[in-house]
């Protein structure tokens, strides 16, 4: 297997055009603006097509168009861009088109910071935009693993017909890791699988074939029918695509859940609290929506847990679900920190060991 | 000779064909009502159609065909 | 027998949801003949055209254009429309978007869209009102226009003159060919198909981007009959809006 040094940003950009994506539009901003510089320099090299757009606004528009001619589209920007963006993904999310847009959260809220955070968490998994939709939404802790989802994401928004969401961090885009890179997909559109997209209807063809691509539905009877057929996959999605981690959890009785580039500061806590004789162990959702909870539930609400802490660079958003997936079982403790500062292994080792005596 | 042909449930009763005709053709009528409600446009001097469209092109319902026997 | 006039395979069946004199039909017809004739002469193929609606009274326009349609959000169209374009560049790509769309909260789009020199072709209606959220006030509403947000009339101190968007994108360098034109009466209307078709047969030679502005009337809105509507439109919106081609790349290259 050969490693190659690579910058986060880039190396999800590349993977991003090895799993077929020949689109992207996007806008500079900070920490993610590599990806678009990288996409600028290698989408001509592939035939495929990079463009600056005038906002974030646009670029998730031009997402929307792109994407309904059935190719492989990508976007990707930092978390006030992607409060821009929110508008565009509530049409692309109720008109079902796949798609894969990137997250690179950074402080907020507002202009916030540049640094890394998580406070983008409620966005991304409880709506954002208007209205019921969700997006399947990955968060990656390590640039491999941010590759290895990118592999199969497009695969899995078409199969859903659904936008796939990265809630990455600028850690990941920003850091290098050695990585391996997988070997070039051959993608091209199949309107035959794709009979909903744009791929030149004619007058004389099956009139129901022809694409419309919108979000509009004036009826309230066919809104709803429109609404329970995206429930009905985001059920399914919930059913299938759940993924997580679990690390030394299987004689723990502290649990300790965090997503993310912060799972790894967890988990060095967790190892060097095992190396003292501390039953410590991660659970880390990589598939934030649809949310482990039954995975957690089967982890962290056994006998022997005593309780469960959640740790994260916000003020406890994926708190909520946690504690709705114990329910009350076991108590939740949580340790945050605001403004892109991430916590030290001590810090949570700390924590870990006051939650311990405290019992 | 031209024929004015106006399908009455598309019609909207707007009186535009009527003020683009140039020879006086088309009125609105004043007796019949469609099903929507309207007075639809008919040709009340068929005979002065010089086959110019311009009713058709008018008609923002798209409501009017024209033969030429 | 011949048939002198007919309806175009290029719009559907479905009966056009506009109020009784509203200028969309005619315009709609226009695009539409406009697409169908390129095809007829063998330079489009039939099958390679995507139209994007806007949000206003032309909402619905995925239902009339009998093509592979979007609907966009509020003045995202020329956004759109360029995503599209990029992915499928032999395709004849069109906006369709009113004044509320595209002179005010889609400016930003527009602008860009013709900045670039997109390939695409932008209907532009303007009815200097906001038609289907019931009449309020637009960018492009004359001074002294009553709407149901300037019941006073639109107060130029407050409210800006109307805003000109062919004169403004014909500033734009990016932009190839734009021209205003209306729809009040036979001689304008066979205008105004000219300039659409012009347009896109621009596009399909793979110039820049290209808007006809198409004056309108909103008769509903506006309070007064069909034919009373054209007569106001033709009295205060034309001479503010004065008809005629902004920009002309390709001609002034001739």
């Amino acid at each position: 297997m050969a490693l190659t040094l690579m910058k986060g940003s880039e190396a999800i950009a590349e993977a991003a055009i090895r799993a077929g994506a020949r689109f992207f539009f996007g806008y500079p901003i900070t920490p993610q603006t590599e990806i678009p510089e990288y996409m600028s320099a290698r989408m001509p090299e592939v035939n495929g097509c990079f463009l600056q757009a005038e906002s974030e606004i646009a670029a998730i528009n031009m997402v929307y168009g792109a994407a309904g001619t059935g190719e492989r589209v990508i976007t990707s920007s930092s978390s006030p861009g992607v409060s821009l963006k929110q508008e565009g993904i509530s049409y692309i999310a109720s008109a079902k088109l796949p798609c894969v847009i990137l997250n690179v959260m950074r402080g907020g809220p507002g202009l916030g910071s540049i640094q890394a955070s998580q406070g983008d968490y409620f966005q991304a998994t409880k709506g954002g935009g208007n209205g019921d939709y969700h997006l399947l939404t990955y968060a990656p802790a390590s640039i491999q693993e941010a590759i290895d989802i990118m592999m199969f994401a497009f695969d899995k928004a078409e199969k859903y017909r659904v936008p796939v969401l990265f809630l990455a961090d600028g850690i990941i885009a920003q850091m290098m890791e050695p990585v391996e890179m997988p070997e070039m997909v051959d993608f091209k559109v199949d309107p035959e699988k794709k009979p909903w997209a744009a791929t030149g209807w004619k007058p004389g063809d099956d009139p129901a074939k022809r694409a419309v691509i919108n979000s509009l539905y004036i009826e309230t009877e066919a809104l709803s029918v429109h609404n329970e057929a995206l429930q009905a996959t985001y059920r399914e999605i919930e059913k299938n695509e759940v993924c997580w981690e679990n690390y030394k959890t299987d004689d723990a009785e502290i649990v300790v859940t965090a997503f993310g580039t912060v799972s790894r500061v967890v988990k060095s806590a967790v190892d060097e609290l095992r190396a003292e004789g501390v039953k410590v162990g991660l659970f880390r959702p990589i598939s934030v929506w649809p949310f482990p909870s039954d995975a957690l539930r089967e982890t962290a609400c056994r006998d022997g847990v005593k309780a469960v802490l959640d740790v994260e660079v916000n003020e406890g958003q994926m708190l909520e679900d946690v504690k709705l997936a114990i329910n009350g079982d076991k108590p939740v403790d949580f340790f945050g920190h605001l403004g892109s500062q991430f916590p030290t292994t001590e810090e949570i080792k700390q924590k870990i060991l006051e939650m311990k005596e405290a019992k | 000779m031209v024929k004015v042909m106006i399908n009455e449930l598309l019609c909207k009763g707007c009186g535009l064909c009527v003020r683009a005709c140039p020879k006086g053709v088309l009125a609105l009528s004043k007796e019949k009502l469609n099903a929507k409600g309207y007075h639809p446009a008919e040709p009340v001097n068929p005979e002065e159609c010089i086959g110019c469209a311009s009713c058709a092109r008018t008609c923002p319902d798209v409501a009017i065909r024209i033969e030429r026997e | 027998m011949s048939v002198v006039f007919e309806k175009t395979q290029l719009l559907t069946d479905k009966p056009f949801h506009y109020c009784p004199g509203c200028n969309h039909g005619i315009i709609h017809r226009l695009v539409a003949e406009s697409i169908d004739e390129l095809v007829k002469e063998g330079k489009l193929e039939a099958g390679n055209i995507v139209g994007v609606a806007p949000v206003g009274c032309s909402v619905f326009a995925y239902d009339y254009f009998n093509c592979d349609m979007y609907e966009a959000a509020h003045g995202r169209a020329p956004a759109v429309a360029t995503g599209i374009k990029r992915a499928k560049k032999d395709t004849l790509v069109f906006t369709y978007q009113g004044d509320g769309d595209l002179a005010s909260i889609g400016t930003a789009e527009i602008v860009h869209a013709a900045h670039r020199g997109e390939k695409i072709v932008t209907i532009f209606v303007n009815n200097a009102i906001y038609g289907m959220t019931g009449g309020q006030m637009a960018p492009t509403t004359l001074v002294g226009q009553k709407t149901t947000t300037s019941p006073y009339g639109r107060d130029e101190a407050w409210c800006g003159a109307p805003i000109k968007m062919s004169e403004m994108l014909a500033q734009v360098p990016g932009s190839y060919y734009i021209e205003r034109c209306a729809v009040n009466n036979t001689a304008n209307i066979v205008k105004t198909k000219k300039a659409i078709k012009k347009a896109m047969q621009y596009q399909l030679e793979g110039k820049g981007f290209c808007m006809i502005e198409v004056l309108s009337t909103c008769p509903t809105n506006w309070g007064l009959s069909p034919v009373e509507a054209m007569k106001w439109l033709e009295g205060n919106m034309i001479p503010y809006y004065p008809l005629g081609v902004y920009k002309d790349k390709g001609a002034e290259a001739k």
